[in-house]
């Protein structure tokens, strides 16, 4: 049913952490229906503006802070009352939400955590912004994408000489 | 009501609707993780011989790519049926920052100076746009995810290694604002 790597990451199995999705499952409407939702709102709440990103990276308003840390309140007793629940999804199997393993220096998260950081602030976008400031009409974030693809590929050719754990 | 929407949305109001997207992914048998999306791209449209983008994208990622598809139509209809009425307002001591340091367009969602085909031709352009995007795609699936996988999802979940890799992101983006910006212009 899963699909994974025939040669996966040195240490642990588990480093990845993607699981098998359903195809249609309630029907992929359903997926571009959530999407449109979050485009809207990240634009509305101005999240995927390079110069909030800027404000935030220099400490000179609340804003994305607010955004953050509302976003991230819902989002944990969100998933507090999906597992207190035992909540299932719509086509009545188990949300399980597989905890990234950390390690014993955990090298992937702070090292490629940090070379994120440095393209979000560059960029003044991380992934979900860049799909929405293409839609925005800000063409040239199809260059960002592009780079982004780009940086995805080499990462995936490098992976096996990089520590992650 | 159009007009109550149009109106820029304050942090109290986006922030919970985002955290929203987390029960509301799961709920439907996907998760939030925005990023994912990048590999199932390459996966669908590099021909590799490379494990990491051997695998069956549409079983995986076609709900993930419909989602992202989504988020373009979502932010066009953002763009337009409920555009705002007037200009981002930028608070004062980021301009005064930025031009001190060089930058000239306050206007839109980026700098047109840099964002923006003539400026991709620049020192600047070249760096914010390819290189940061390239450091946006190695990054996050270096470090398993993106704002939404660690910073969202992953944070809630109380994961230590989401911890980690959002201090990361916090140190890149300090970084990238106090040292590198100023000397690209």
């Amino acid at each position: 049913m899963t699909s994974r790597e025939t040669t996966p990451l040195p240490v642990r199995a588990s480093s990845d952490q993607e699981r098998a999705r359903p195809l249609s499952g309630p029907g992929l409407f359903v997926y571009l229906a959530i999407g449109t939702y979050f485009g809207i709102v990240v634009t509305k709440g101005e999240v995927v503006s390079w110069f909030r990103i800027q404000e935030m990276f220099r400490f000179q308003s609340f804003h994305m802070y607010g955004v953050i840390a509302t976003a991230l309140a819902v989002a944990m007793v969100s998933l507090a009352l999906i597992k207190s629940r035992r909540v299932q999804t719509v086509r009545g199997d188990e949300i399980v939400v597989p905890p990234k393993e950390l390690g014993r220096k955990g090298y992937r998260y702070w090292i490629g955590g940090t070379l994120f950081g440095l393209g979000w602030a560059l960029a003044g976008a991380c992934p979900g912004p860049i799909f929405a400031l293409i839609g925005n009409g800000v063409t040239v974030y199809g260059v960002v994408l592009l780079s982004a693809l780009f940086g995805t590929w080499l990462y995936g050719a490098l992976r096996h000489r990089l520590p992650h754990y | 009501m159009l007009e109550l929407l149009s109106q820029p949305w304050p942090w109290y109001v986006a922030g919970p609707l985002i955290g929203l997207v987390v029960p509301l992914l799961l709920w439907v048998g996907g998760e939030f993780a925005v990023s994912e999306n990048l590999r199932h791209i390459c996966a669908a449209v590099l021909p590799t011989r490379n494990d990491f983008f051997r695998y069956d994208w549409k079983a995986r990622g076609l709900w993930n790519l419909t989602f992202a598809s989504g988020i373009v139509l979502g932010a066009a209809i953002a763009a337009t049926a409920l555009a705002s009425p007037d200009p981002l307002v930028v608070s004062d001591a980021t301009t005064a920052d930025l031009m001190a340091i060089g930058l000239e367009t306050f206007d839109g969602l980026a700098p047109a100076q840099v964002f923006s085909w003539e400026g991709l031709a620049t020192v600047p352009g070249f760096v914010m746009i390819v290189i940061g995007g390239f450091l946006v795609g190695f990054g996050t699936r270096y470090a398993g995810g993106c704002t939404s996988g660690h910073a969202i999802s992953g944070l809630a979940n109380l994961q230590l290694s989401s911890l980690l890799a959002v201090l990361g992101f916090f140190a890149g983006g300090l970084a990238a604002t106090w040292v590198i910006l100023p000397l690209l212009f």
